[in-house]
């Protein structure tokens, strides 16, 4: 199994602890940047936590991702202060530049996925993108391209 | 006297530019060799103007700049530093002409005291602002019971929403006979639009922790935890250095003060679900488990984490609670209505100019907070509406504007305070269009354990989707207001109990909206698509090809410099074309 090791390190930070399993597999998450069926089974069989429990918690929280995600993950902000500042027309921009379709998507080439998110919290910028870390506030759909260009 | 420059660097800032104008800051000085002190601090509120720059020889005799770039920051030095300082893009100052001096006097500013004032990672800064002396004072001076009446003699009431009283529910906590409790920070600020608790972690997350030692005191819990939203990876950051330092200094650990109170102080990092924000859904998580909540009785204070007493208070609560501890209930009591004490922190954003964060006393009136102190309209467009309470709240009208601001005035109009955010929406907005908006989140986040909130949001959903398409009947708006009592009625937690309301406030206050697009198939205020048509007018299109270069699906026709033509059956009714035409030759309607 791919970064058997760095699993091994995490299983080992927490296994034993309170609650562990939600941040363990944000761990787990890090590694491999997302939750493989075969890590989920790993943990599970050295855990001894039930698959179909860590399969429940992974399938709940939207921040899990059960499949390979793009090098770049960019947030479109839906939160309502975006919302009536037209978050839609960066939505529908980054889409038409990247050539992709609908609300969660990665690129052909693995370079960026585009997920909405409920809310970033700089509702005074709005509309905002965060890609990786970075927050980008006050967006018009020009705007767009520079910033996609950075991380190309 | 050496020159201090600080520059906020919350969230907002950086997202404004604000690392970029640190580094420019940090290079003038040292090409120059002037002699200043740059710190780093947070948020001051007015994030409408970040980046922003204070700069000071004497503290009472400091200006702050706002819009601040990389390009005009040596100038400002220069100026302060030569004693003419710089009088454009003044916001607050003691000595200059601010254009926000005026609004910033009529806050008052408690949860947010040292917000934008202090760096949040030095607990010298805070040290230095009376910073665990409340702490100090409670545990040398108080009893416990002293302590929990105090609070309760303030009148503070929970800011995360429901507003219980907090005094009453540390006392609920107290009353539990364990030897195991903990002591729960509620930091999953989930509402869109609201973001105070972000800002109040990121710039001062000391007076978070000391809040919460001292009701861990006072109930007697020695375990205690932060859930925080992974959204928020600044506050995060925060949070786990000054648990670092205070651990260090003694505030947290064993032994604190020499007594035999010991308190350790974890964080939780969310993983992304709305309904967590509920207290016992939130427990289960922190637990491992899927978010749901549970049936209350019991209450977390008899059976929470684990099975143990736990007291469960969001972060601004917390933020509150070393100020009266020092000032004394009396103090805190003197601010605010006759039930609701104290004050509030919203978070303004939409359309309005001073968008930000503010604190004012409770007993405000709507018209005083989005005027007075949030500067009024951004757009040359009519005020509309104001969004309170995200997406359990509800939208009120221009009629409602004199309103108090205070649990139970609020309450009454059908919307709710809730965490504090204040969504101020203009005659662009299409009203059914957010009702809409909100359902789709709350359907989107509903955890799926209650019928009526798993299938009910839904089935609303499809109802506004359809009237937003034209395609809705009368009796749809019915068929709404049961499903909201139904929903409401069998719902276990707050999320179910409270979904309806934007639909109910929207149906209450802007029905006639509903009925357009119902009865006339149009939308006013222009937002649903179905319902709008783009066109090109001819007198005006003088064929510049720019609209059909921004068509994302290509469906303008025409040569240069000859009339363009849109083709109504390709059209996705994105607006680019009308957006991007100089010569107001699209209609949109």
């Amino acid at each position: 199994m791919k970064y058997k090791t760095e699993i091994d390190i995490a299983i080992n930070k927490f296994i034993g602890k309170k609650g562990a399993l939600i941040p363990l597999l944000q761990n787990a998450q890090d590694i491999e940047g997302y939750l493989s069926k075969e890590i989920m089974s790993y943990i599970s069989e050295t855990t001894g936590i039930k698959l179909a429990h860590i399969y429940g918690v992974a399938t709940f929280y939207t921040m899990f991702r059960l499949k390979p995600q793009g090098k770049h993950i960019i947030r479109v902000c839906k939160g309502t202060a975006c919302h009536v500042s037209n978050a839609n027309s960066i939505m529908n921009e980054i889409n038409n530049q990247l050539n992709l379709s609908g609300e969660e998507d990665t690129t052909k080439d693995g370079n960026f996925t585009v997920i909405s998110v409920a809310c970033l919290g700089c509702c005074s910028l709005a509309p905002v993108i965060m890609v990786d870390d970075n927050t980008y506030g006050k967006l018009t759909p020009d705007s767009i391209g520079k910033i996609l260009k950075k991380y190309e | 006297m050496s020159l201090v420059i600080k520059v906020g660097l919350a969230s907002c800032g950086l997202a404004a530019g604000a690392g970029e104008v640190y580094d420019a800051i940090l290079k003038h000085i040292k090409k120059n060799k002037i002699d200043a002190e740059v710190k780093k601090t947070a948020c001051i509120g007015m994030c409408f103007v970040e980046p922003l720059v204070e700069i000071y020889k004497e503290e009472k005799k400091s200006i702050t700049y706002g819009d601040v770039t990389p390009e005009n920051v040596g100038d400002i030095i220069d100026a302060f530093s030569k004693g003419k300082p710089v009088e454009e893009n003044v916001i607050i100052s003691n000595i200059l002409k601010g254009s926000e001096n005026k609004t910033f006097k009529k806050q008052k500013r408690i949860v947010l005291r040292n917000c934008g004032i202090i760096d949040p990672v030095s607990i010298k800064d805070y040290l230095e602002k009376d910073g665990y002396s409340a702490l100090e004072k409670s545990m040398k001076s108080m009893s416990r019971e002293e302590i929990i009446n105090e609070i309760k003699n303030s009148g503070l009431r929970g800011r995360g929403g429901a507003g219980f009283p907090t005094g009453l529910k540390w006392q609920f906590a107290y009353n539990a006979q364990n030897e195991k409790k903990y002591i729960v920070c509620n930091a999953d600020e989930g509402d869109p639009g609201a973001f105070m608790d972000r800002s109040v972690l990121e710039g001062d997350p000391h007076s978070v922790i000391e809040g919460m030692i001292i009701g861990a005191y006072a109930i007697g819990a020695d375990e205690g935890y932060i859930y925080c939203r992974a959204e928020y990876p600044l506050a995060i950051k925060h949070l786990e250095i000054a648990i670092e330092q205070a651990t260090e200094k003694g505030y947290l650990g064993n032994k604190i003060f020499g007594t035999d109170f010991n308190f350790e102080l974890h964080i939780k990092k969310g993983a992304g679900a709305f309904v967590c924000g509920e207290e016992t859904a939130l427990m289960a998580s922190i637990e491992g488990k899927r978010g749901m909540p549970a049936i209350r009785p019991p209450f977390p204070a008899q059976s929470g984490l684990w099975g143990k007493p736990t007291n469960i208070n969001n972060v601004e609560t917390f933020a509150n609670i070393a100020w009266i501890i020092l000032n004394g209930a009396k103090e805190y009591a003197k601010y605010g209505t006759e039930k609701s004490k104290g004050t509030k922190v919203f978070a303004l954003a939409g359309k309005i100019k001073n968008s930000g964060l503010i604190e004012v006393p409770m007993g405000m009136s709507l018209r005083d907070v989005i005027y007075d102190v949030g500067g009024g309209m951004k757009t040359e467009r009519p005020f509309k509406g104001v969004q309170l309470g995200g997406p359990s709240g509800g939208c009120l009208p221009a009629e409602l504007l004199d309103t108090i601001v205070d649990y139970d005035s609020i309450n009454k109009t059908g919307a709710i305070m809730g965490s504090g955010g204040m969504v101020v929406m203009d005659t662009s907005s299409c009203m059914v269009d957010i009702a809409k908006f909100f359902l789709n989140f709350t359907q989107n986040e509903s955890c799926g354990k209650c019928t009526f909130c798993r299938v009910g949001t839904k089935r609303m959903l499809e109802i506004l989707t359809k009237i937003s398409e034209g395609k809705g009947k009368m009796e749809d708006l019915d068929t709404l207001e049961e499903l909201s009592e139904n929903i409401k009625k069998g719902s276990l937690c707050g999320l179910g109990q409270t979904a309806p309301n934007p639909v109910l406030t929207t149906l209450k206050y802007f029905r006639k909206e509903y009925i357009a697009h119902i009865n006339d198939k149009i939308c006013p205020a222009g937002v649903c698509t179905a319902l709008i048509k783009y066109e090109i007018i001819e007198d005006k299109c003088i064929g510049c090809t720019v609209c059909a270069m921004k068509c994302p699906v290509n469906c303008i026709s025409g040569e240069r410099k000859q009339v363009h033509y849109i083709d109504q059956n390709a059209c996705i009714k994105c607006g680019a074309c009308y957006d991007a035409c100089k010569f107001d030759a699209i209609k949109k309607g």
